[in-house]
């Protein structure tokens, strides 16, 4: 029951984070000067101050900016983010729809090996503090911290794409993708996806391990760890029964709030490895000042964070037993 | 041996600390000094000298207009450097701000600005950045706003857990008792008081602007050419990454060495002052 409404409350605060979110992106992209209508107006010789007028009628853009916003939300909620200003005038939504696939999945692939290999190193670094496999993981994480992802993406692309040609270094598929067999297509994207998918786990990683080691040192301190011990149970069970189990609550915590870290990290690495995901679709609809695309892409990336938010703490209340069993906190 | 020895130099915090002090005094020597220790002008192309490797003349060699590598990323280092101060200046006054008025006053005040920050943590704050940038006409005053403007939300929660436990200490009672005004309270007797911990996170804050400044340029939405910034060095040397390897290498190990000392100084001072820490 705790569960249920505690779900409720979480999800009506995230509706008016929402609505917080889409105010201040749409107050401060209007701020800015520069209007979407200046490529067919002012910068072009033949059209007048007329056709500026024509061209903000059509838009909306004459209206005022209350006005704007709340017409876009009333689209918004019904998905029609209007449509795309770039030359091919398609919706915004079927533009995100069709990249979305590619990004959720980078993303998914990326956080359950940063999850996979992170925990483990937190364990053992925390186990074993100050020995040489902590102090290795110590100056890798400090290294990883400063590393610029997309600076590690180029090293990548010389060392694998040009110096040793093993991966491909551009694009999700090869030329000749469609004559594949199955197995043929599967491996052709799993070569495609290697590098991006190892800048994206590298660049989380040093965080994520980091977080563990000192989530596990703090429980390894208390009282009941102590207990546990003292009454005669093995290591093993203390470690990962006792220990690992409340460790890993902050982990999820955490987890919720890396997701904007993760997402933001696509428009580097899809730019780059010049992946057609949201990111590199946001990335050109900056370049192109679209704002229908750009806030529908912020829209709904804020929505992916806030669900990942959402589930990181259902996790958490689906794995602690106070809220679980209703004790109240 | 060597084994030994390697675990004897990284059992010592004090030696991550000086080593994060020697990094970020060069770096702050060569920004300051740039014009006395680039051996050519960073942005005086040289038709005579296009891609070459590094040589004598040209240490790290020259990029796709002849200009000498080694003197842009000198150049690049003011760049990068005052990005990263006055970004970091700027998430400071609206973090120490409002993280003082939500500790202090508390209740509705608190509530309000504390949901406030929770909003802006949730924002994808790179995306947000590159949508203000473009829209604003990227440039370094732009960059250093909008960075500013997206990253203060760590010094607030900061400075207003140090303000709710400040406000009810002895000091600050006898100091209102002496006829202190609110703001007097709040600045003079407890905010020197909450500055340790964020002078810290303001250290590591500035690695992090340094990081999105770089990536901003890189993506070309940053320091516009031919203000050279390590960002666009590594964009411009991206096209011909196979036949010109210094013009991909030297910028990116730049960013990484200099993010690197201000990460390993602003960690070594918390460790420091932590005091759970010193029983090990």
């Amino acid at each position: 029951m705790n569960v249920v409404k505690r779900l409720i409350a979480k999800i009506l605060w995230l509706g008016i984070v929402l609505l917080g979110i889409t105010l201040l992106s749409f107050w401060i992209i209007n701020l800015a000067p520069g209007s979407p209508t200046d490529m067919q107006t002012t910068l072009s010789p033949t059209a007048g101050a007329e056709a500026r007028e024509r061209l903000e009628k059509i838009y909306g853009l004459d209206q005022p900016i209350h006005i704007q916003y709340m017409n876009w939300v009333k689209r918004v909620a019904m998905l029609d983010f209007g449509q795309s200003l770039s030359g091919d005038h398609r919706p915004v939504w079927d533009k995100i729809k069709e990249r979305l696939p590619l990004t959720l999945s980078l993303n998914i692939i990326s956080l359950v090996l940063i999850l996979g290999i992170s925990i483990p190193i937190g364990i053992f670094s925390a186990l074993y503090q100050g020995g040489w496999f902590d102090r290795s993981m110590t100056i890798f994480v400090f290294i990883g911290f400063a590393m610029p992802s997309f600076w590690l993406a180029l090293l990548l692309m010389m060392t694998f794409g040009i110096l040793w040609p093993v991966f491909p270094i551009s694009g999700v598929t090869s030329l000749d993708f469609e004559y594949l067999s199955l197995w043929g297509k599967v491996a052709d994207l799993a070569r495609h996806l290697t590098l991006p998918v190892f800048v994206f786990t590298i660049t989380g990683l040093a965080g994520m391990s980091r977080f563990m080691r000192t989530s596990m040192l703090e429980v390894l301190r208390q009282d009941y760890i102590l207990t546990a011990r003292a009454k005669g149970l093995p290591v093993r069970v203390v470690v990962f029964k006792h220990a690992l189990r409340n460790a890993l609550m902050p982990v999820i915590t955490i987890l919720g709030l890396s997701v904007p870290t993760l997402i933001g990290g696509s428009v580097i690495v899809e730019s780059i490895f010049s992946l057609p995901g949201l990111g590199q679709l946001f990335y050109h609809s900056v370049l192109a000042r679209d704002y229908p695309l750009i806030m529908g892409n912020l829209v709904l990336v804020s929505v992916l964070t806030l669900s990942g938010n959402l589930l990181a703490d259902l996790c958490y209340a689906l794995a602690d037993p106070r809220i679980r069993l209703g004790a109240g906190r | 041996m060597l084994y030994r020895f390697l675990l004897k130099i990284f059992s010592s915090r004090y030696i991550l600390l000086s080593l994060g002090l020697f990094i970020v005094g060069t770096m702050s020597l060569v920004a300051i000094f740039a014009p006395f220790i680039a051996p050519f002008d960073p942005t005086q192309i040289n038709v005579e000298a296009i891609l070459h490797p590094p040589s004598a003349t040209h240490f790290l060699g020259t990029d796709n207009l002849g200009r000498d590598v080694f003197s842009r990323l000198v150049y690049g280092a003011r760049v990068s450097l005052w990005v990263g101060f006055v970004a970091v200046g700027i998430s400071l006054v609206i973090g120490i701000l409002l993280g003082l008025i939500a500790g202090y006053f508390g209740k509705l005040v608190d509530e309000v600005i504390m949901r406030f920050v929770d909003v802006m943590l949730c924002f994808p704050s790179f995306f947000l950045i590159l949508a203000v940038i473009a829209f604003l006409e990227p440039s370094l005053t732009n960059i250093m706003i909008v960075i500013g403007l997206t990253s203060w939300m760590g010094v607030a929660r900061l400075v207003r857990a140090e303000t709710l436990s400040l406000r009810e200490r002895e000091f600050v009672h006898a100091a209102r008792l002496g006829g202190a005004g609110t703001w007097r309270l709040l600045l003079v007797h407890i905010l020197p008081n909450a500055m340790p911990p964020v002078l810290v996170s303001a250290t590591l804050g500035v690695a992090a602007a340094i990081l999105t400044e770089s990536a901003l340029s890189f993506l070309g939405l940053g320091v516009q050419p031919p203000t050279p910034s390590w960002g666009n060095i590594l964009m411009e040397g991206k096209d011909v990454m196979g036949i010109a390897y210094w013009l991909s290498i030297f910028p990116g190990l730049s960013i990484l060495i200099t993010v690197l000392g201000y990460n390993l100084l602003g960690e070594s001072v918390r460790d420091l002052l932590d005091p759970r820490l010193k029983q090990n």
